[in-house]
């Protein structure tokens, strides 16, 4: 098909007859001015609302995200801050308590010590009084148990003179037998 | 010439092989078949509104409630803008930020458009010259204007390589001038031939995939494809932007 003949067929310089693109129709050079035109309008409409609307308001957001973030972290450090000086009063209660613990158990000691030893000295008191009491008595029993020895000793020397037919003076053997048990 | 030929007889022959692939880039008025004027309202034109729409609905619909905590919609439109943000402040500087909205306004459009490119039927306007010339001419005039403004006639430095050899100097300075005028050539060609390559290599199998035998691997090569058309949409935005911000570092810091 010679290219002349086509040429008569196309719709235009750039469209054959059939309504295909006649060679590159980046190349036309009929539609370039509509494409620049069109395309000039679509940049400025595009440049006017990102830079009066699209633009600011996002770097307004990213800002106040910025914002809203360091707060948060000075925030979350000023609650740390309060956690950790809660611990630390928390443990300074804690040792408090454990000094006035010991204190108290130390002084319940002392105080049960000295009435134990106000209730020592007492029975001790009461015991050698009653070991005191108790000698006097033993030393009594003794006692009039030798008074006894003697009297049974008198008597006894009376019946054997008055048995071996002797007429017994009891002062005489009363003395005698004193003088037997001194000696 | 060839490629016309080919195209227009395969039509004709009405063959189950039928390869347009360029025909998805084609500006069509929306009502009417007449010619395009300057202000026709085509399917180029009604993508870029689209692309204005999805844009709002992201930036503005999106972060309309201004949460601490943000929403979906919101934390996307704050990863756009703290991406942008941190490449000017990495590339250009502190005193580049100044530019900021200019930048996000380029990154924004090209981001969205080559996204909505990526939707069946959809028309890429990121794949015509006439639009990425636009762009990269807007940047280059901006940039060398911006470039005088601030530096005065040190902005030539640029080009004078002091700490080259005196002797070698005058060439250096040839080949940094030429290099600095190729830089709005590269940086529209390098946008509209990326996307365009896709988009025309998807159509190339999808006509593949007429042939029986032959669909299930052309389908598979269109997903295939499409993966990698995700990636160079967002990797021919992000190359855009950021040689943006590095023309603009040599506008502002012009010693080398």
């Amino acid at each position: 098909m010679a290219s002349e003949t086509h040429a008569a067929e196309a719709v235009s310089s750039c469209v054959d007859s059939h309504g295909s693109a006649l060679g590159m129709p980046q190349l036309c050079g009929d539609w370039i001015g509509n494409q620049v035109f069109w395309l000039v309008i679509t940049l400025v409409v595009i440049f006017l609302v990102l830079s009066r609307i699209a633009l600011p308001r996002i770097a307004s957001v990213l800002a106040e995200r910025q914002g809203t973030i360091t707060n948060d972290i000075a925030a979350a450090e000023d609650l740390k801050r309060k956690a950790l000086e809660a611990e630390a009063a928390y443990e300074q209660a804690l040792a408090d308590a454990r000094v006035q613990s010991q204190a108290i158990a130390q002084a319940t000691r002392d105080e049960i010590k000295a009435e134990l030893d106000v209730a020592l000295a007492k029975a001790d008191a009461e015991i050698s009084a009653k070991a005191a009491e108790s000698e006097k008595a033993i030393a009594d029993i003794r006692a009039s148990a030798l008074e006894n020895v003697e009297v049974v000793a008198k008597d006894t020397a009376e019946a054997i003179v008055a048995v071996l037919g002797g007429k017994a003076d009891s002062a005489k053997i009363a003395a005698a037998v004193s003088n037997r048990l001194k000696g | 010439m060839a490629t016309e030929a080919h195209g227009s007889e395969a039509a004709a022959e009405g063959s189950s092989l039928v390869f347009h692939p360029m025909d998805q880039f084609m500006v069509e008025p929306l009502f009417g078949d007449g010619a395009v004027g300057m202000f026709t309202i085509t399917n180029s034109a009604l993508w870029m509104f689209i692309a204005i729409l999805a844009i709002v609905g992201l930036m503005v619909v999106g972060t309309s409630r201004r949460a601490i905590v943000p929403t979906r919609s919101q934390s996307i439109a704050e990863l756009a803008y703290g991406f942008v943000y941190k490449m000017i402040e990495d590339v250009t500087g502190k005193d580049g930020l100044v530019y900021f909205p200019y930048i996000m306004t380029l990154f924004m459009f090209i981001v969205s458009a080559n996204f909505l490119g990526l939707i069946p039927m959809s028309f890429t306007t990121t794949s015509h010259f006439a639009v990425t010339v636009v762009l990269a001419m807007a940047v280059f005039l901006t940039v060398t204007i911006l470039g005088f403004v601030k530096n005065g006639s040190k902005f030539l430095g640029l080009f004078w390589v002091s700490s080259a050899p005196l002797a070698l100097r005058p060439i250096l300075a040839i080949i940094e001038l030429i290099s600095y005028f190729v830089r709005p050539v590269s940086h529209s060609i390098r946008l509209a031939g990326n996307v365009m390559a896709g988009h025309a290599v998807i159509k190339v199998f999808a006509g593949f995939a007429a042939i029986a035998v032959i669909s299930p691997v052309s389908i598979l090569a269109i997903t295939a494809m499409y993966g990698l058309e995700i990636l160079v949409a967002f990797i021919q935005a992000y190359v855009f932007t950021i040689l943006t911000c590095v023309y603009l570092k040599d506008a502002l810091h012009p010693s080398h």
